[in-house]
């Protein structure tokens, strides 16, 4: 196990949703048990399932000196760039920092797939991509990352994390090396993910998606509903703002096990779990709060509802909020880690939404309904194909000083 | 900012000319290697795997099972860093252009072979491997910033990493943006400390200037090939033994690398 590591701080967060823009329409639509999943109306081609949509990201548009960079997966991280004065925030880093000092480090499954998609659905007589597609930018799984480089004027490391639905937790634990090495002093960390036909035609292939609202830890559940989210956030070192919350640590592994199906034992989400509770310095009793990955796929609710039951008491609540955003894939790690957040900042364990009829499967943590109580350390789990799994745990400011 | 200090103990290397890092070193020495099968051999993935596996899973299991037996590493316990600038560029042809003709028939092991994590994700599942494991890219700079990852986790964990970085050949009409004509991979075992195994020493500088040293002849053109092969410009110090080179770690920033050679401890 490793040595615990000291804590960040999380001096600016935001993410945009099928709830709505920003973090006041995530923390209603949560504190009403208001679900943002809606029929398909998106997509080439009909197919009967239900999506967390986020409004507006058509609207958009991108400034003329970024117009190179558009696509709907770019105008999405626009959108969501713009709330909770996230990128005035980055600018105050930036000018204390330096450009080159801060790390951007964002997840995304399928970065502007939709836009290569698109080129396909209109090649030209001859075969080749159309003119205005002729972007080699937009075509590459960097395309998410360079974009809000250029659109935040960052110059220091650039990577994108693409390991399925871990992606946008997994660039807190790099980011967290770079800070700890002093390849950096600040690091703009998140991810965004958008509804394209591969996403859910793909997941509809693998017969994982539900027609229904999905319904995570529900014993009745039949699969997931695809959403899309872009989210970020702002990490420096904890010594530069004692009032913001903190990320105490994460844990990160791999289940060596299938593509598609998670470990049947939960071996890498358990392993990943064990340490992040040890980087954190954190003994299970003292997690208040915990976000599941909860998909509302049968097997991986079977697994992780286990893992609940055999690692927590029951004074640590549990919940999915899969039910109000969807499966939002690359940027679920950065959607649920901003939960876990405002779970801490409002004291509010976020109901899980869409589990009617609780899978017996599920101990005492679950929390079936909004409960409301103080909450100084929450957990957010996030688990992708490959076999890839991350936790994130994050304490409230001052926690632990 | 202080210097990074990894040790390098494996080095892995295939394209459709160069069978392992010994041949980039012939060719490097002016003599023309025998080029290997077509399909890269992949010998660490189960038979049934490797007949199905597409070519990006070969290709990166092949460089990486050659790193790790130079290393003398037990697979299971190196955490993984596998960079790629545009994944498996076949899949992405077959499902855009599926998903365009017929969307309902999509192929679900196609879509799930399509993560940018399914490489690693093959690698793990056959090497036994629960550490941690990551897919990343950054356009043309996949090598530098994957080099940069794979450092700080190296650095930060105190532990050994296996680093990979692979492009196959592009096809269809996605081949006309990513430029990319021929696959090339290769792999780095990465240590904390000098050991038995190192052969190299590598001290990387982060430079506020995005820089690639131009690649040695006759590997002059291969950069424009495959953009995995930016990679040379480190692989061919490191088979001569020292040299300094720079890598753009980004659109913005480089590596600067300066590689020691190490005289490998010779077994009893």
């Amino acid at each position: 196990m490793p040595m615990s590591t000291p804590p960040l701080a999380v001096t600016a967060y935001t993410a945009t949703s099928a709830l709505g823009h920003g973090l006041a329409a995530q923390l209603d639509a949560l504190a009403h048990g208001r679900s943002g999943l809606r029929p398909n109306d998106i997509g080439s081609a009909p197919l009967a399932c239900w999506i967390g949509r986020v409004e507006g990201v058509e609207a958009t548009a991108l400034p003329p000196a970024l117009a190179d960079w558009d696509c709907r997966n770019n105008r999405l991280a626009w959108l969501g760039l713009q709330q909770d004065d996230f990128i005035d925030k980055v600018r105050i880093a930036r000018d204390r920092y330096g450009a080159n000092r801060i790390a951007l480090l964002l997840g995304t499954s399928t970065a502007s797939i939709g836009a290569t998609e698109e080129a396909y659905r209109r090649l030209d007589a001859d075969g080749g991509l159309p003119d205005d597609m002729l972007r080699p930018a937009i075509h590459t799984p960097h395309s998410l990352s360079a974009f809000v480089a250029a659109a935040l004027g960052l110059t220091g490391p650039c990577l994108t994390v693409s390991t399925a639905c871990s992606s946008s937790a997994k660039v807190f634990a790099s980011a967290e090396r770079m800070i700890r090495l002093d390849l950096v002093d600040a690091a703009v960390v998140g991810g965004v993910d958008t509804l394209c036909d591969s996403v859910l035609f793909g997941f509809n292939a693998l017969e994982l998606v539900s027609t229904a609202p999905c319904r995570p830890f529900d014993v009745a559940r039949d699969g997931i509903s695809i959403g899309e989210a872009a989210g970020f956030a702002l990490l420096e070192r904890s010594g530069m703002a004692a009032d913001a919350p903190q990320l105490l640590g994460y844990g990160e592994a791999s289940d060596a096990h299938h593509m598609s199906t998670p470990h049947p034992e939960g071996l890498g989400a358990e392993l990943a779990l064990r340490d992040a509770l040890a980087r954190a310095g954190l003994e299970a009793a003292q997690v208040d709060y915990i976000n599941l990955h909860g998909t509302a796929s049968r097997k991986n609710d079977e697994v992780e509802a286990a893992l609940v039951n055999r690692s927590f008491p029951v004074t640590t609540r549990a919940s999915s909020t899969k039910g109000y955003t969807g499966h939002t894939l690359g940027a679920a790690g950065i959607v649920e880690a901003v939960v876990a957040l405002l779970a801490i900042e409002h004291g509010l364990v976020p109901g899980n939404l869409g589990g009617e009829s609780p899978d017996p499967d599920c101990g005492a943590s679950f929390a079936w309904r909004n409960e409301r109580q103080r909450i100084d350390v929450a957990l957010s789990n996030s688990f992708g194909f490959g076999g890839n799994n991350a936790c994130l745990a994050f304490a409230r400011a001052g926690f632990g000083a | 900012m202080s210097t990074l200090r990894v040790w390098v103990e494996g080095v892995g290397l295939w394209s459709p000319q160069l069978a392992d890092f010994a041949a980039l070193g012939s060719v490097l020495g002016g003599s023309m290697p025998t080029p290997p099968p077509a399909r890269p051999a992949a010998a660490r993935l189960p038979p049934n795997e490797r007949r199905r596996a597409p070519e990006s899973v070969l290709l990166a299991v092949e460089v990486a099972d050659q790193a790790v037996a130079m290393s003398g590493r037990d697979a299971a316990t190196l955490a993984c860093v596998f960079a790629s600038s545009h994944g498996d560029q076949p899949i992405t042809d077959y499902m855009c252009a599926a998903l365009a003709r017929a969307p309902a028939e999509l192929s679900p092991i196609r879509f799930h072979n399509s993560v940018h994590n399914a490489p690693v994700g093959y690698w793990t599942m056959a090497s036994g491997c629960h550490a941690p494991s990551t897919a990343v890219a950054a356009q043309r700079a996949s090598f530098g910033a994957g080099l940069l990852e794979a450092a700080s986790q190296v650095l930060a964990e105190r532990r050994a990493v296996l680093l990979v970085c692979s492009d196959t050949a592009g096809s269809g009409p996605l081949r006309e943006v990513t430029g990319c004509e021929q696959a090339f991979g290769c792999a780095l075992v990465l240590a904390p400390a000098a050991g038995p195994s190192s052969i190299a020493a590598l001290d990387l500088l982060v430079l506020a200037e995005h820089a690639d040293t131009p690649l040695p002849e006759p590997l002059a053109g291969w950069r424009h090939g495959s953009p995995s092969a930016t990679s040379l410009a480190l692989l061919a110090p490191l088979s001569r033994g020292s040299g300094r080179c720079r890598l753009a770690a980004s659109g913005t920033l480089g590596l600067q690398v300066d590689v020691r050679h190490v005289e490998r401890e010779r077994a009893a």
